[in-house]
């Protein structure tokens, strides 16, 4: 039996195509990926992600807490609403998940993690507060009581759509730089994204998510399926756990470098082992420059050894096909590779793991 | 829902067939083969000249979403491919029965008849 959100009759109701994602009955695309992926680079387009995973962390040792269960450090976090990207690793180093956490006092921080990763990062997290002894409660708000529905709007005209509808909104968010939240009566409101477009995530009580989709939906918002999600989010050369990294992958292998904050005295589950270890792989991009279309799994053969593509599509943007890779030490921007594709070597060139921002190619 | 044309054969794999006049056959993709691919960005054309047996992989259309392998529907030899589908796969999106992808001498004209109706065809599209 497929989970559903709250969204599931509105996104029948637009005669969705529904897929089982990790679980989750969710829309792939309302007719043209293509045309919903545009949407949002050039307009305006809106997401239902209320199947990932709010979780509220609560108490008098919650920055003590995320010091040391992620890889990134919350010690950036000082101002309030502000976000973090971070990795929470496992001992060995490898990626349990990656999430957002945003600061809202010192004993309050709200994160947001993956959907098919949420009942083992709750479970890891309730067993490091117990290890640690630490005064925080975990509570997830997605599903049960008080649970709380997520949508994304993102593209150039996101903020405006969304203070035509929440008017009320717009003083509180307009002066949001990116990666801030700010609470505004029962909405959760973020400027953060997974589209490499400006925008807002919008987290509110699951039981007002369909009026608010409905409203901007009237208001010329294009519904946009997971499918134009996962080339938005490759255009703009961010991971997606499961592909681009998981438990047995290093974030220093999958390009999560920046996200990782080594330098100080701070310990955290994985250190050791970051350390100890290091990088063996590099996170880059690829462009075919042959005609076909890269994808995950498919092997990269270059001077230096053999890479593996972890993520790729057809870019909508570019016109080609992209795909993000990890690829061997030594291997450098501008060099033209080798890509397996069915038993034909074709030619692709690496580049910066970044295809497109802001409604425009980056390449 | 999909378009499933009376007056051509199908097969379960989601190709149609059309008899033409001079014995030969042309080949496509069914119009619910390319709702279930969605955006096709890239098709892959077999070789003129090539013959291929029954059921093997000819073709490939790839969408954003993923690759799909296309089969030949009955065994024979590619007489022409259609570069314009190749140029623009988006036509395949558009009319799957105007953007044909190739078409083939079959080896025997008589195994058409085992392929499946329109009717048949819906029932395994409707199935699926």
């Amino acid at each position: 039996m497929l989970k559903k959100t709250v969204l599931n009759a509105a996104h029948r109701a637009t005669n969705a195509r529904m897929v089982d994602f990790g679980g989750w009955d969710m829309p792939v695309n309302y007719g043209s990926q293509i045309e919903e992926h545009n949407a949002v680079r050039n307009n305006c387009g809106m997401f239902d992600v209320s199947h990932m995973c709010p979780v509220d962390v609560v108490g008098a040792d919650c920055r003590k807490f995320l010091s040391r269960l992620v890889a990134n450090d919350v010690a950036k976090l000082q101002v309030s609403g502000k976000a973090l990207y971070a990795a929470m690793l496992n001992n060995a180093g490898g990626v349990i998940d990656d999430l957002i956490i945003y600061f809202l006092t010192e004993t309050r921080f709200r994160i947001v993690v993956n959907a098919g990763t949420a009942e083992k990062d709750l479970a890891w997290m309730q067993a490091k507060v117990a290890e640690w002894q630490l005064d925080v409660s975990i509570t997830q708000r997605r599903d049960g009581d008080n649970n709380l529905g997520i949508i994304a709007v993102q593209g150039p005209n996101a903020r405006a759509k969304v203070w035509e509808v929440l008017p009320q909104s717009k003083a509180a968010t307009e002066g949001l730089k990116a990666f801030f939240a700010a609470e505004v009566d029962q909405y959760f409101i973020a400027s953060t994204g997974y589209t490499g477009e400006d925008g807002y995530e919008i987290m509110l009580p699951a039981g007002e998510a369909e009026a608010l989709w409905n409203a901007l939906k009237e208001a010329g918002v294009a519904p946009c399926g997971l499918g134009a999600r996962d080339t938005l989010r490759l255009e703009a050369g961010m991971n997606l756990y499961g592909q681009d990294m998981d438990e047995t992958v290093s974030p220093l292998d999958a390009g999560l470098a920046w996200t990782v904050a080594m330098k100080d005295e701070r310990d955290f589950v994985g250190k050791a082992a970051l350390t100890a270890n290091g990088q063996k792989q590099q996170f880059l991009g690829l462009i075919l420059l042959d005609k076909g279309v890269l994808r995950g799994h498919q092997q990269v053969i270059t001077k230096q050894g053999n890479g593996e593509i972890t993520a790729g599509s057809f870019s909508p943007t570019l016109q080609q096909s992209i795909a993000l890779a990890r690829l061997p030490l030594g291997v450098a921007l501008g060099d033209e590779v080798e890509v397996d594709i069915r038993g034909k070597l074709l030619k692709a060139k690496v580049v910066k793991p970044v295809f497109a921002r802001n409604g425009k190619s980056v390449i | 829902m999909s378009n499933v044309p009376a007056n051509l054969k199908y097969a379960a794999s989601h190709e149609w067939m059309l008899l033409n006049a001079d014995g030969s056959v042309t080949v496509g993709i069914t119009d619910h083969a390319q709702e279930a691919l969605g955006d096709l960005v890239f098709v892959e054309l077999p070789e003129v000249g090539a013959h291929y047996a029954a059921e093997k992989e000819i073709a490939v259309v790839e969408s954003v979403k993923a690759a799909a392998d296309v089969y030949a529907p009955i065994s024979g030899t590619v007489i022409e491919v259609n570069q314009a589908a190749a140029d623009a796969p988006e036509s395949v999106n558009q009319d799957a029965y105007a953007a044909w992808l190739f078409k083939m001498t079959p080896d025997n004209v008589a195994d058409l008849d085992k392929m499946l109706d329109a009717a048949a065809y819906q029932a395994v599209a409707d199935a699926a």
